[in-house]
């Protein structure tokens, strides 16, 4: 089967369904997965868990493949004279906010805007500085009596940047981070559907990764993977980024490497992709992964785990871009990756291992 | 000579087609010294109405729409085509640009905003550094010019060039009566002079002019102004409004212009003091036919009429603007019912205008 990927991730990026309030993405992922597993559920937190039997004898190796599906944005936390202050749900820079188009899900969904104030209107102290989040508005540009009726403290704000192709098959919107790793396992799942693979594949789409870790923290006990790979993005060589903590795109995905990682998983992965002339790039994590590795890692009795990342330049923004190869590239990496899947692998793998 | 019938005794609305026009102008792209889409786009929607049309030596359109009385007053009405926006100034390695601004753009507004580049509108965005690996107290300085770009993607293929133009990718959008949209400043203005155009009563020359360079300090409309020696002036913009709340609670005192209060008179700004005569007569026409209004602040800022009244031996002029919040941003807001009672207000005063409007003293 062949998905069509740019159409499956602008369908996804176009969606709210922010931390904790992820049904209209969730759903949508859904319906992509269905077609391509057997079973579909969804935890008691709200990540969706698709499985996809292998055909090795029982019992089969689990591999899971988790993707947070969580998006970053905005919660009103009161209304002035019309106007809606909020805070963040995720990591923003206030730097990035003002002038940002959004949507606010009040009793209805209203389009808005993100805006900053004028000098005029601020500290004197302020005056040419960025205002800090506190000082930002929400504006629906609607009388204050209007905005009374429609909006309430806890509302969500989602950003509304529609999508925009770039040269060279670069795609750029809001919440790139991370559909652009869901759209690398549902890849993933289309490739296998032609291919042979003896393990069982779990599939998950997590929940609040943003701010909780929630999902992969509760996802990995409730399937019990014998391996498990988180897919997020990763740093972007571009403007303003170009430490070791940036990856070029184009140069397919970034296998990690650090605590976070299981050097005998790190090492497999790198020998497949390397046996197949898959580009990839060695991502260097000393301390954390910052993804759903971290909590996968360590729930329960602990799991083996590996994080593959897509680079992404501008991340946390509504302008994410992502080069379309490089997430084609890691779904095609992890499918090959489980189509060679020794049964016994997990059973064999030792943290010492010569790399 | 037109042979188009226009119901002209009741007053213009901002209905469907109106908004429409004004989506397409505000899609379009008319960075100051580049304004031909708009040129193009004024020049098709307004030859049925006029009696005359040019194009002056700055890119100005000069329409006129002739009198059929004698002696009868000429009367400017200014609405500029440009927009804030941008040049390419320099290429870095794989579809990166630099970039300068063009107009009175605060670099605040910039980091993480799309873009199109060049007559083809080639998609780009302006990037920013990920929250991830900034330092904390980096996020209390501004983000300068000189470390943002614009990333076009890696395959330019030669479609971008030092020297281009670039604008906010923004696409016009209503909701009820709210209108967000790039530039309706002053394309607002625009689609106003075209219903005025459209509208236009018989016992005075109408004189539009649709302006080039204004958000480069007016430069279209001092040549435009010379060229027509109109006997008076109206110069047609798009307005700030600055009502929102201020950071202590407590009274807004600045705030230049409110939505929803209707079109905006201009007393004195930084450029202009009205001429009394114009005032008087426009605020008198909105109490006879009960059409709200409301004073622009008197303060800095500018518009056209700037440019007109200091034109030969001086030409009295006053503006009148449609409030609009966020000017010279990716995204301006306005309300329609503002729009609809500038119009109304502009299109009562021409109606009614008569020669003894300057007969008084000034």
């Amino acid at each position: 089967m062949t998905l069509e990927l740019e159409k499956h991730l602008k369908e996804m990026i176009c969606l709210p369904g922010l931390s904790a309030n992820e049904a209209p993405i969730r759903d949508v992922i859904s319906a992509a997965w269905r077609p391509l597993v057997d079973e579909l559920s969804t935890s008691r937190l709200g990540s969706l868990h698709g499985l996809r039997r292998g055909s090795g004898s029982e019992p089969r190796p689990r591999i899971l493949l988790a993707a947070h599906m969580d998006a970053i944005g905005l919660m009103v936390t009161t209304i002035d004279g019309g106007f809606l202050h909020f805070t963040e749900v995720g990591g923003l820079d206030p730097r990035i906010l003002p002038c940002q188009r959004v949507t606010v899900h009040g009793r209805k969904d209203i389009p808005a805007l993100i805006v900053q104030p004028a000098d005029r209107l601020l500290p004197a102290s302020m005056k040419g500085n960025p205002p800090p989040m506190d000082r930002l508005l929400v504006d629906t540009g609607l009388p204050a009596a209007e905005v009374e009726k429609l909006v309430r403290p806890g509302d969500l704000i989602s950003f509304a940047q529609a999508p925009l192709n770039l040269t060279g098959g670069m795609l750029a919107g809001h919440t790139m981070d991370n559909r652009a790793s869901v759209a690398a396992v549902t890849q993933c799942l289309a490739e296998l559907q032609t291919r042979k693979h003896g393990c069982d594949v779990w599939a998950a789409a997590t929940v609040q990764e943003e701010e909780t870790l929630g999902g992969g923290f509760t996802s990995p006990f409730s399937i019990q993977p014998d391996l498990a790979i988180a897919i997020d993005v990763t740093f972007g060589k571009g403007p303003g980024a170009g430490d070791y903590r940036t990856h070029a795109l184009g140069k397919g995905p970034t296998i990690g490497w650090g605590p976070n990682v299981h050097p005998a998983f790190h090492k497999k992965m790198k020998s497949v992709a390397e046996e197949l002339d898959i580009p990839f790039q060695v991502e260097i994590m000393p301390r954390h992964s910052g993804t759903d590795a971290y909590a996968m890692q360590v729930v329960g009795a602990g799991y083996p785990t590996l994080v593959l990342g897509i680079p992404l330049r501008y991340m946390h923004t509504p302008v994410e871009t992502v080069l379309l190869k490089d997430i084609a590239r890691t779904g095609r990496l992890m499918a090959e990756f489980i189509t060679r899947l020794e049964p016994d692998f997990h059973k064999t793998m030792r943290w010492d291992v010569e790399s | 000579m037109s042979t188009i019938k226009l119901n002209k005794s009741s007053a213009p609305k901002i209905g469907a087609e109106q908004i429409a026009l004004l989506e397409k102008l505000s899609n379009a792209v008319g960075v100051s010294g580049d304004e031909g889409e708009i040129r193009s786009i004024v020049l098709e929607t307004i030859k049925p109405f006029v009696d005359e049309v040019h194009e002056d030596a700055m890119g100005n359109i000069i329409a006129i729409h002739k009198a059929k009385t004698e002696k009868s007053l000429r009367v400017m009405v200014d609405a500029h085509m440009d927009e804030v926006g941008f040049m390419i100034i320099a290429e870095d390695e794989g579809g990166l640009y630099q970039f300068e601004t063009v107009g009175g753009i605060d670099v605040r507004s910039l980091p993480a905003k799309t873009v199109w580049v060049g007559k083809d509108h080639l998609p780009g965005v302006i990037g920013a550094k990920p929250i991830h690996l900034t330092d904390k107290g980096e996020m209390d300085s501004t983000i300068h010019l000189d470390t943002l770009r614009i990333d076009v993607g890696k395959d330019p293929g030669g479609k971008v060039k030092v020297g281009d133009r670039a604008t906010f990718a923004t696409k016009f959008e209503q909701s009820g009566s709210v209108l967000f949209g790039k530039a309706l400043d002053d394309r607002i203005g625009v689609v106003t002079l075209i219903e005025l155009l459209k509208h236009a009563p018989d016992h005075i020359e109408l004189q539009a002019a649709f302006t080039v360079q204004e958000e480069l300090g007016l430069r279209g409309a001092r040549v435009a102004a010379y060229g027509l020696n109109p006997d008076l002036a109206f110069a047609i913009d798009s307005t700030p409004s600055f009502d929102q709340p201020t950071w202590d609670g407590s009274e807004n005192t600045q705030y230049n212009t409110r939505l929803g209060a209707g079109p905006a008179i201009y007393l004195s700004d930084a450029g202009t003091l009205s001429d009394p005569r114009l005032i008087r007569r426009l605020t008198q026409t909105a109490e006879k036919h009960a059409i709200p209004y409301q004073f622009r602040q008197p303060g800095g800022g500018g518009t056209d009429a700037g440019a007109i009244h200091l034109r030969r031996g001086g030409i009295p002029s006053v503006s009148i603007s449609i409030p609009g919040r966020y000017a010279h941003t990716a995204v301006l807001v306005s309300r329609v019912e503002d729009w609809q009672h500038g119009l109304a207000l502009l299109y009562h005063t021409l109606l009614e205008l008569t020669p003894d409007v300057l007969s008084g003293e000034r």
